[in-house]
């Protein structure tokens, strides 16, 4: 497995309040490979949807942690995980459909469509009860 | 972020949406907008994105409730001011068979 040149990790409660600085922070720290200003968006964005993902899903009822880690190659690759020790997926390919959604209310079923539409790469590893791991491949510059 | 009401014209009102939209915000958004949908019997409200910095999917249900609220009421939404990315999010959700987004070609007169 190729080393990152360098590298990020940070956990953070999921409550929503917290979005706002998860997007901010990732985005800085991703600012370092000099992304343009759609794809500094597109990780963003991203990175807003998995991790809301973790608060609204993997711990619906009660608070945890998710765990993000952000990888940075010396090919301009960034690798973002996000990771949560909730309820965990129990049809991934049913999650991944556009508009597919567990809960009702005001949520659009979007979320892995979006992250899907602005990475390059998204793997999606969970079983219920042990968790989820989002792992997001953005190649910024148009460089592999 | 926050929500501005005005009234553009008797039958309509634009709720101007600024900052970012995400699924902490469009919690706070979406009572606001209700109340003054119900309120103000306008046929048409539009939802004004031009001020929007960022927004993820939770816009699509922000909108999307407030579409079933304004139906509700016997009015109609339309969205103004999309970028090209947040149209792009909108139509995902097909959106744009439902909804006149404005500056597109399924705009009605």
């Amino acid at each position: 497995m190729k080393k990152p040149d360098n590298e990020l990790k940070m956990t953070v409660e999921s409550r929503s309040i917290n979005e706002s600085f998860c997007r901010a922070a990732i985005g800085a720290f991703v600012s370092q490979l000099d992304p343009t200003v759609e794809e500094l968006s597109d990780i963003k964005t991203a990175v807003s949807e998995a991790v809301t993902n973790c608060i609204v899903h993997a711990y619906r009822e009660k608070t945890g942690f998710i765990y993000i880690t952000v990888r940075l190659y010396d090919n301009n690759k960034a690798v973002i995980k996000v990771r949560d020790n909730g309820s965990g997926i129990e049809d991934i390919k049913k999650a991944r459909e556009p508009l597919y959604t567990t809960l009702g209310g005001e949520r659009s079923g979007l979320g892995f469509t979006v992250m899907e539409s602005f990475s390059d790469k998204l793997r999606v590893s969970s079983a219920p009860g042990r968790g989820t791991v989002v792992t997001i491949e953005k190649c910024i510059g148009g460089k592999h | 972020m926050g929500v501005k009401i005005d009234k553009e014209c008797p039958e309509s009102i634009v709720a101007v949406l600024t900052g970012e939209i995400d699924h902490h915000s469009a919690a706070f958004m979406r009572e606001y907008i209700d109340k003054n949908i119900t309120i103000s019997a306008a046929k048409t409200i539009v939802l004004d994105f031009s001020g929007v910095t960022f927004m993820d999917s939770s816009a699509v249900g922000l909108v999307m409730g407030r579409y079933r609220t304004a139906k509700s009421c016997g009015s109609s939404v339309r969205l103004r001011g999309l970028s090209g990315r947040n149209k792009l999010i909108m139509k995902m959700a097909g959106l744009d068979k439902i909804i006149t987004i404005e500056g597109e070609n399924n705009e009605k007169a």
